[in-house]
């Protein structure tokens, strides 16, 4: 465990994170995770499948509660600070052949427990409008999303997610399935909004996301912070388990890496 | 014989009465039982309603209520199965119910004294049989399969789309589970006369799948859904009219037919 930076008073923390743990029956998904994260930033969550990823989103989310340990985001539990947080799933979990149109889509991210027997109001259908403007998929507003592209798709994902006035922003390997210049383009366009929000970004593509994101975490069990990317990258062996090959932009060392043998 | 002559007979007035109702019923849960891939479940419930046909009957009272009792608290125990990630699956849920269901009937069925030619209507349907009585009765039931399902519209189609996003706005995602599994529970009584237990899932599945084909919103699917539900409910109407078949076994015939058939158009882009 690296000691973990000074913390001030004033230190406006979004997200606080103190001993968590998450068990499922008796698997141990998440051991004494602690670390926190401020307003802004884009911060890269990586490491192998089974780590605790999706399990770590999910306790954010308030979807799944901690076995111990405690959660803050803005000093509240995550149950009550709903409308702060945005949050694009995994692709997996949605059906493009479910007739919906796009608008429709973003209109769900609108839904919640205060909503039900509400009608949508017409400042809420402008925000809706605007969410799709943010991510350029107005001309797509009333097409099906079974004709758009998987980059496409993954933008009205993304607008669903930030429609309303979102603080946090969450996504789960939100560029399986998209082409690599779309994936290029959504990176760019997530650190640009990184200067407003603080987004948390769960990837498999390692290599690309420490192009984009200031800060990494890798997590396995427990999660590793570390001063800065390079120091996160060239200690991914210990994450992963096994010697790692990676190709990284604007990384100053090199990080192919010999094996020394074959077997991990 | 022309239509306006069939028309004059006040049984096939009814029936088609009847049909359009249950094509109500029909479009507005089958987009959910399709799009949401819960036909099984919607079949269990309906199976587990026979349950409380067989205790109406061996007690001598009217089995809407029974049988909307056993198909609703099917669903309540399916939609808990559903949510505790234990052994025992939805799936075996479902089996385990459906031949409950179905035996409790039958059983209690084969212990009543008295009239129980109905079994067969039960099972089977009989739309040609419909009184002003049964009109009522499925008016009030669509009416509230109609409030129930427009009041939460916008958070059911949220949890079709996306449950677990769904769930992480905070909607109370069981709830709204258990509203659609009773109003499904509320369509099987419906659809019940129409074309019997045993069939229920066929006008729950058929219609809106081949609806679905078409449909760019779940808005227009269940429009559509209705549409070819009273298509299919009416021609096979006429068939057993005209041909002296069972209206429940030829009305899913057409259905399937219908589904087919739509198989061979080629898709709109929207």
């Amino acid at each position: 465990m690296l000691p973990m930076p000074s913390q001030s008073p004033h230190d406006s923390n979004a997200i606080m994170v103190s001993g968590l743990s998450f068990f499922y029956g008796k698997h141990a998904i998440l051991t004494d995770v602690t670390f926190s994260l401020g307003e802004k930033g884009f911060i890269g969550l990586i490491g192998p499948n089974g780590a605790g990823k999706s399990t770590l989103l999910k306790i954010l989310l308030g979807i799944l509660h901690p076995s111990s340990g405690e959660v803050n985001i803005f000093g509240k539990d995550p149950r009550e600070v709903r409308e702060c947080i945005g949050y694009v799933p995994q692709h997996t979990v949605v059906d493009p052949w479910f007739p919906i149109t796009s608008k429709e889509v973003v209109l769900t991210g609108i839904l919640s427990r205060k909503k039900v027997l509400r009608r949508i109001s017409s400042k809420e259908k402008s925000q809706v409008l605007r969410s799709l403007a943010l991510t350029n998929m107005t001309k797509f507003a009333n097409t099906q999303i079974h004709t758009l592209s998987g980059g496409e798709r993954q933008r009205v994902l993304l607008a669903r997610a930030l429609v309303g006035e979102r603080k946090i922003l969450l996504l789960d390997e939100p560029l399986t399935g998209v082409d690599a210049p779309s994936a290029t383009e959504l990176y760019r366009f997530l650190k640009d909004l990184s200067e407003r929000m603080l987004i948390i970004l769960v990837s498999h593509d390692v290599g690309v996301v420490s192009s984009y994101v200031d800060k990494i975490f890798c997590i396995n069990k427990t999660v590793h912070t570390h001063e800065s990317v390079e120091d996160s990258l060239s200690n991914l062996e210990k994450v992963y388990g096994c010697p790692v090959d990676l190709i990284a932009h604007g990384v100053p060392h090199r990080v192919l890496r010999d094996h020394t043998d074959d077997n991990s | 014989m022309t239509i306006a002559e069939l028309f004059e007979y006040t049984f096939i007035r009814h029936a088609l009465i009847a049909g359009v109702l249950a094509s109500v019923a029909c479009g507005i849960i089958g987009a959910f039982v399709v799009t949401r891939r819960i036909v099984s479940i919607a079949g269990g419930i309906a199976h587990a309603s026979f349950g409380g046909i067989g205790i109406a009957a061996f007690f001598g009272i009217s089995p809407v209520l029974p049988a909307l009792s056993f198909g609703a608290l099917s669903g309540i125990l399916l939609s808990l199965l559903g949510k505790k990630k234990g052994s025992l699956s939805e799936d075996t849920g479902v089996g385990i119910l459906w031949a409950t269901g179905m035996s409790i009937g039958v059983l209690f069925l084969s212990l009543s004294k008295g009239y129980t030619g109905d079994l067969f209507t039960y099972l089977f349907g009989n739309i040609l049989t419909v009184t002003v009585r049964d009109l009522i009765g499925l008016a009030i039931l669509d009416t509230g399969i109609i409030l129930l399902i427009f009041a939460f519209f916008k958070e059911l189609v949220s949890i079709s789309f996306d449950e677990e996003f769904a769930e992480a706005r905070g909607l109370p995602v069981l709830m709204l589970q258990i509203i659609l599994f009773f109003a499904i529970a509320l369509t099987v009584v419906v659809l019940m006369k129409i074309v019997g237990i045993i069939l229920v899932i066929a006008m729950l599945t058929l219609p809106s799948a081949t609806a679905k084909r078409f449909a760019s919103s779940i808005k227009k699917l269940i429009l559509y859904g209705i549409a070819v539900a009273l298509v299919d409910i009416a021609i096979g109407l006429l068939l057993a009219f005209r041909f002296d078949l069972p209206a429940g076994a030829s009305s899913v015939l057409v259905a399937t037919v219908v589904f087919l058939l739509a198989q061979l158009v080629p898709r709109h882009l929207h």
